[in-house]
């Protein structure tokens, strides 16, 4: 079970920045070579990338890449230089049906097989970012077992459904629906991210917000959001109390060779016990709620 | 009585052998009432005696000759205009050889290099330099080394007598005809004087440059009309809209936020965190952020602290006003809020370098200190630090209270950049010590926090605390392994600065970089 | 590689290096590195944009390297980038960026 929670985005081109990412710990690192960075470039950004990947810091961190599409004229050279350099996960952007990502997916292996890579090591996530992502959800979602998550990109989402920015209502049915196309291929779902970074009450009314539908967290476009973020999803001290006496009761059951577990008299089975190991997971992450 | 006395003076002897002291001196026959006052005889000399025409006067007027030394204070900052102002007439009028001794100085006093050149400077004492003067020192202008000393131990080294201030020139926004003087009243407020309180005290002559003459008596009176020769109206003595400039400044940077809030935390879980502790939080950007966290921890653990002391922000007088800090110790405003509180708040207390951290005092605030977040350019395995030389070997901060504070709290708290650009600032060994290593407690950086291994009690409550304590080994060698390592600075044979540890002694020299 | 015409690459900002090719005015390969750690990694620099080009089979034109502290890896891809500007490079030779 690996932890996402966040998932720090860095413009490609930004030496600075990727020179000291690192320190802030998020749960992923995303370097982008598709919005963030401009046409001019789009090479040197690629290049810069490629680099940074291979500093030994960045071997702590699972790092991300977000390619162009592979219909632009950069998509291929920067899928070559993130399977190159390593990468664990290439992030596809305006991602519309299965067909992108199985595209995605042999342009992979076929980099992999010629640097020499392990073929299948590099995963992917799929970026839903318009009305006919979020109906082929389902398939995208189940178009690679590469596939770490999908998540939702609000800002060409609206826009394709010639709305805007508000306060959810929006991005609803988009938000279940991606939610529950990732649950149901047993991979992850992330969600938007929040541009405003004056508004800290509105990032968090939303991370409580897409926590509690079921996400696993969100991608983030600035430092400071990580700290408020993990500490949204720690668990309450009473929750990890009680995740810890789940687990050792499962544990018990489970010397014991019996087939049902109860605690106080409740049975305890497989969802009850993995929700109290994400519950110890987080806590061990970032300690519990303040 | 009356038959003695004739035209105010004795007329004939009042016993028939002299009247002798205890030393066994010949007592002096009363000559008049005047005899020493005489200016009592002239109601407007009486009152303004002290008033200059201009500086030019004032100067003439204080017996300044060659070789002799004078001190300004530097509550400006980056804003002063004192200083360079000063000097440049002392040229003017022809002056040599003269002992420069502010309490600190700026990249503003790149035009004394010309002074150096010319021979009207010949030695500085300061805290501090920065810019184009430290670059020039740094590469040896000066035929003698300058002498570095903390806050506290300028005032000990004027004490001891190595630091004797001939005239002391000092920079106030408002002073009354006979010298009542503060920083809080008028137009260029730069707040606390706590620098120049000790000049005035201590100088053979003081002049005070006034920005405005304000009717008798001045209140508060910072400076006291007992310590005040003489008084010159200037158009400006600085510019307080830049004191804020360079050390002290409000970050919204993630990384700078990073290590104050971790900075924060180290507070919360030393030990001291406690109902009626103190702190001093500085000006770096990561020690101001860091007060800004310290609100939540303490509303959340219901505690408020006793004082915040040292040079003091707008972040410090927040959680004042907010009932969070009961007084403020104030020896340097580094802002307009911190100077604005001076004046209105009765909890917010304006004290001299010498009651802030002076060892030879007979009380220091510092010692009275908790807590203590101090920056720095460079800091070794044995914790040292260094806040003057930079990466190049280049003199280019100050002292100021870093080992005072360092020192004297309960538990002092560096806080830097694991990297700034490429230059690690966790070193195998500094360039320069300033502070000894055996005052520091712990290191904040944004890679990790170490502890010094002299305090294992804070080790184990940061490591309780969930806190990323890591070696300072472990934190150096993270550093060389992003950066690559580091190849040692060149220098020559000839010392051009000497670093004086608040005590008077000795701890390190500075020499001259090889170009 | 060759450099056929003059090209920029990188920013002049902290961490990071603004790199500029040309062709060379005779023949050979002209470095001229400025930086603000030359103290420090002055030789460091000179050895990364040295064999960067090497790799890349760059051996005449002028590098002028103008180093803001950058580390190693943005070193090499500033170098990197402006060398294949300047050659006007269409196809990227992978094993020769390592």
């Amino acid at each position: 079970m690996k932890l996402r929670r966040s998932m720090l985005f860095l413009p490609g081109a930004n030496a600075a920045m990727l020179s000291t990412a690192f320190v802030y710990k998020p749960d992923s690192i995303m370097f982008d070579l598709e919005d963030a960075v401009s046409l001019r470039e789009k090479d040197s950004a690629r290049l810069l990338v490629f680099q940074a990947l291979q500093l030994p810091v960045y071997r702590e961190i699972e790092t991300v890449v977000r390619i162009n599409p592979l219909n632009t004229p950069f998509g291929h050279a920067d899928l070559e230089a993130a399977v190159r350099a390593g990468v664990d996960v290439v992030r596809l952007p305006k991602t519309d049906c299965a067909e992108d990502v199985e595209l995605l997916e042999r342009e992979v292996e076929r980099i992999e097989r010629a640097c020499g890579r392990e073929v299948g090591s590099t995963r992917l996530m799929a970026a839903i970012e318009s009305a006919s992502g979020v109906i082929n959800a389902v398939s995208i979602a189940k178009a690679s077992p590469r596939l770490i998550g999908i998540a939702l990109a609000g800002f060409d989402y609206v826009m394709d459904m010639q709305t805007e920015r508000g306060d959810g209502t929006e991005l609803f049915y988009a938000r279940c629906a991606v939610l529950h196309a990732a649950r149901a291929a047993k991979i992850d779902a992330f969600d938007v991210v929040w541009s405003d970074l004056n508004d800290e009450a509105g990032f968090l009314k939303e991370v409580d917000l897409i926590k509690r539908l079921g996400f696993n967290g969100k991608s983030l476009i600035n430092p400071r959001q990580i700290e408020l973020l993990h500490n949204a999803y720690a668990p309450t001290e009473e929750e990890v109390e009680y995740a810890g006496r789940v687990v050792a009761a499962a544990a018990e059951g489970e010397r014991k060779g019996l087939g049902v577990v109860s605690l106080n008299g409740k049975m305890i089975d497989g969802p009850v016990i993995d929700h109290a190991r994400r519950v110890l997971q987080r806590a061990e992450a970032s300690g519990t709620r303040k | 009585m009356n038959d003695l006395i004739e035209n105010g003076l004795a007329v004939q002897p009042l016993a028939d052998e002299p009247l002798l002291d205890r030393q066994g001196r010949t007592l002096p026959l009363f000559s008049g009432f005047a005899h020493q006052t005489p200016y009592l005889k002239d109601p407007v000399a009486k009152r303004s005696r002290k008033i200059c025409g201009t500086l030019e006067e004032a100067i003439r007027r204080s017996g300044l000759k060659d070789g002799m030394t004078i001190s300004f204070h530097h509550a400006f900052r980056e804003g002063d205009k004192t200083i360079n102002t000063v000097v440049d007439l002392l040229a003017r009028m022809g002056f040599k050889d003269l002992t420069l001794a502010p309490s600190s100085l700026l990249s503003c006093n790149a035009p004394l290099i010309e002074h150096i050149r010319n021979g009207v400077i010949s030695r500085i004492y300061t805290s501090g330099m920065r810019g184009k003067l430290a670059e020039a020192i740094s590469h040896g202008l000066m035929k003698h080394p300058i002498n570095i000393h903390s806050h506290g131990g300028r005032v000990k080294l004027i004490q001891d007598g190595e630091l004797t201030i001939d005239v002391a020139f000092l920079g106030v926004s408002t002073a009354d005809s006979f010298g009542n003087a503060n920083g809080i009243s008028g137009r260029s407020r730069c707040g606390a004087l706590g620098y120049a309180k000790v000049d005035a005290e201590n100088a053979g002559t003081v002049i005070l440059l006034t920005e405005e003459i304000v009717p008798f008596p001045n209140a508060p009176a910072s400076i006291s009309q007992d310590q005040v020769d003489f008084i010159v109206k200037v158009e400006q003595i600085g510019d307080p809209s830049k004191i804020s400039v360079g050390a002290a400044r409000i970050t919204s940077n993630p990384r700078e936020l990073l290590i104050a809030r971790y900075a924060a935390e180290v507070m919360v879980h030393s030990g001291y965190f406690v109902q009626g502790f103190s702190l001093q939080t500085g000006s770096g950007a990561s020690s101001t952020a860091a007060t800004r966290f310290l609100e939540g921890h303490m509303r959340k653990a219901g505690i408020t602290a006793s004082f915040a002391l040292g040079g003091i922000t707008g972040g410090i007088v927040d959680l004042h006003k907010k009932g969070l800090i009961e007084r403020i110790i104030d020896t340097q405003s580094f802002d307009g809020d911190a100077a604005e509180s001076l004046r209105s708040s009765p909890g917010h207390i304006e004290v001299s370098t010498n009651e802030y951290a002076n060892p030879g005092s007979k009380g220091t605030y510092c010692d009275q200190l908790d807590l203590v977040i101090l920056s720095a350019l460079e800091i070794d395995l044995a914790f040292n630090v260094n806040v003057i030389t930079g990466s190049d070997g280049v003199m280019r901060g100050a002292s100021g209270g870093h080992s005072d504070v360092a020192a004297a709290a309960n538990l002092s708290i560096v806080v830097a950049p694991l990297i700034r650009s490429r230059i690690p600032t966790v070193v195998r060994r500094v360039t320069t010590v300033v502070t000894p290593g055996e005052c520091v407690g712990v290191l904040v950086t944004d890679h990790g926090i170490a502890v010094n291994p002299n305090r294992p009690e804070i080790a184990e409550r940061l490591t309780a605390a969930g806190l990323p304590v890591m070696t300072i080994g472990e934190l150096q060698q993270r550093a060389e392994s992003i950066t690559g390592e580091p190849r040692p600075i060149e220098f020559l044979d000839k010392v051009v600065g000497i670093i004086r540890y608040r005590d008077g002694s000795v701890i390190d020299v500075v020499r001259q970089v090889k170009d | 590689m060759k450099i056929v015409k003059e090209a920029l690459a990188g920013t002049l900002e902290s961490s990071d290096l603004l790199v500029k090719v040309a062709p060379a005015p005779g023949a050979g390969l002209e470095i001229v590195i400025s930086s603000e750690v030359m103290q420090q990694f002055g030789a460091q620099i000179d050895h990364v944009v040295r064999d960067t080009l090497n790799k890349l089979e760059v051996t005449a034109g002028l590098v002028v390297v103008e180093d803001k502290g950058a580390l190693d890896c943005a070193i090499r891809a500033r170098v990197q980038t402006a060398v294949m500007r300047g050659a006007e490079a269409q196809q990227i030779n992978w094993s020769a960026l390592s």
